[in-house]
């Protein structure tokens, strides 16, 4: 994976990076699949590495398959990614350990959705009753997420289009 | 539009299988991984495949664009359709126990009726969106 991330950064060819990214997404999908998160593993395969891949080659087919130098080295937007890299690393140190079982995380809601959901909601993968039942508001302001994403896709490229006609 | 003799055959073996998995990981999704997510990525992943083979206007033959765009809406309403079910027959929104005399059902059929909401939303914006950046350049794309 850091391969990967290293020649993303590095080249210059678009066509290349687009595959690149889709095969950094299968990489990552295979990582959630070894921590157990068979769901989010499958949505990165599927739009990461599928749905996305041919959006961005659509995109790719609309302007030059080259990126263009930089008109100046990169400097600060370096010194920012790396702070604020920097930062989230800090942060993680402050994090229980991986599968610690006396983490927050595990002591709170988690143990009554493990033992609970046969009994209320009976749906063998507590992904789903969770997703669907338990947090069911969360999912649903999800989908208005993307709802309103694709409305805003449809306002800005028709409008375009249109002014592009006459 | 050229003619791709193993890739339009080939396109034609694995279009069905594909909408069928993603059926499966809609209709299975409270027993395996999965749900209306992957499962409306997964559909609109066929019908993306179909246009890239068949060409684009083939896929909006198929799948027409007033069709595409009522889906993006028709999800969320169905979704918030289903909270709404429930505040009529006496619960809170988005409570799904009250669906049916038995609570248990009664999730079973609230969560059945959400991910088909996420579902039909989710597969309505990822072709919406493909379908607009297909046509800006217009062309079929091969």
């Amino acid at each position: 994976m850091a391969v990967t991330v290293l020649v993303l950064a590095r080249s210059r060819n678009l066509f290349g990076v687009i595959v690149l990214s889709g095969i950094y997404s299968f990489l990552m999908a295979t990582v959630m699949v070894a921590m157990d998160a068979v769901d989010v593993a499958m949505t990165e395969a599927s739009v990461g590495a599928g749905i996305s891949t041919v959006l961005l080659l659509g995109a790719l087919y609309l302007c030059k398959s080259e990126e263009s130098a930089a008109v100046r080295a990169p400097w600060l937007p370096l010194a920012v990614s790396i702070a604020v890299g920097g930062m989230l690393v800090y942060g993680t140190l402050g994090l229980p350990e991986f599968s610690d079982p006396r983490a927050p995380i595990h002591t709170h809601v988690a143990p009554r959705y493990l033992n609970e959901s046969k009994k209320e909601v009976d749906v063998p993968n507590i992904v789903t009753a969770v997703l669907a039942s338990y947090r069911g508001y969360d999912t649903l302001g999800e989908t208005t997420v993307v709802f309103t994403a694709g409305a805003g896709v449809i306002a800005l490229l028709r409008r375009r289009r249109r002014d592009r006609k006459p | 539009m050229r003619y791709d003799l193993i890739l339009r055959v080939i396109a034609k073996l694995l279009i069905p299988f594909i909408v069928l998995f993603a059926l499966y990981v809609q209709f299975h999704g409270d027993f395996g991984p999965g749900g209306g997510f992957q499962a409306g990525v997964i559909l609109a992943a066929a019908v993306v495949f179909y246009g890239l083979i068949f060409g684009l206007a083939d896929a909006r033959k198929l799948v027409p664009e007033a069709l595409v765009e009522a889906m993006t809406a028709l999800g969320v309403l169905i979704y918030a359709g289903v909270g709404v079910a429930g505040l009529l027959l006496g619960g809170h929104y988005l409570d799904y126990f009250v669906l049916d005399p038995d609570p248990v059902l009664g999730q079973h059929r609230g969560i059945f009726w959400v991910e088909v909401g996420v579902a039909v939303t989710v597969s309505g914006v990822m072709l919406k969106i493909f379908y607009m950046f297909a046509d800006r350049g217009k062309v079929d794309e091969e």
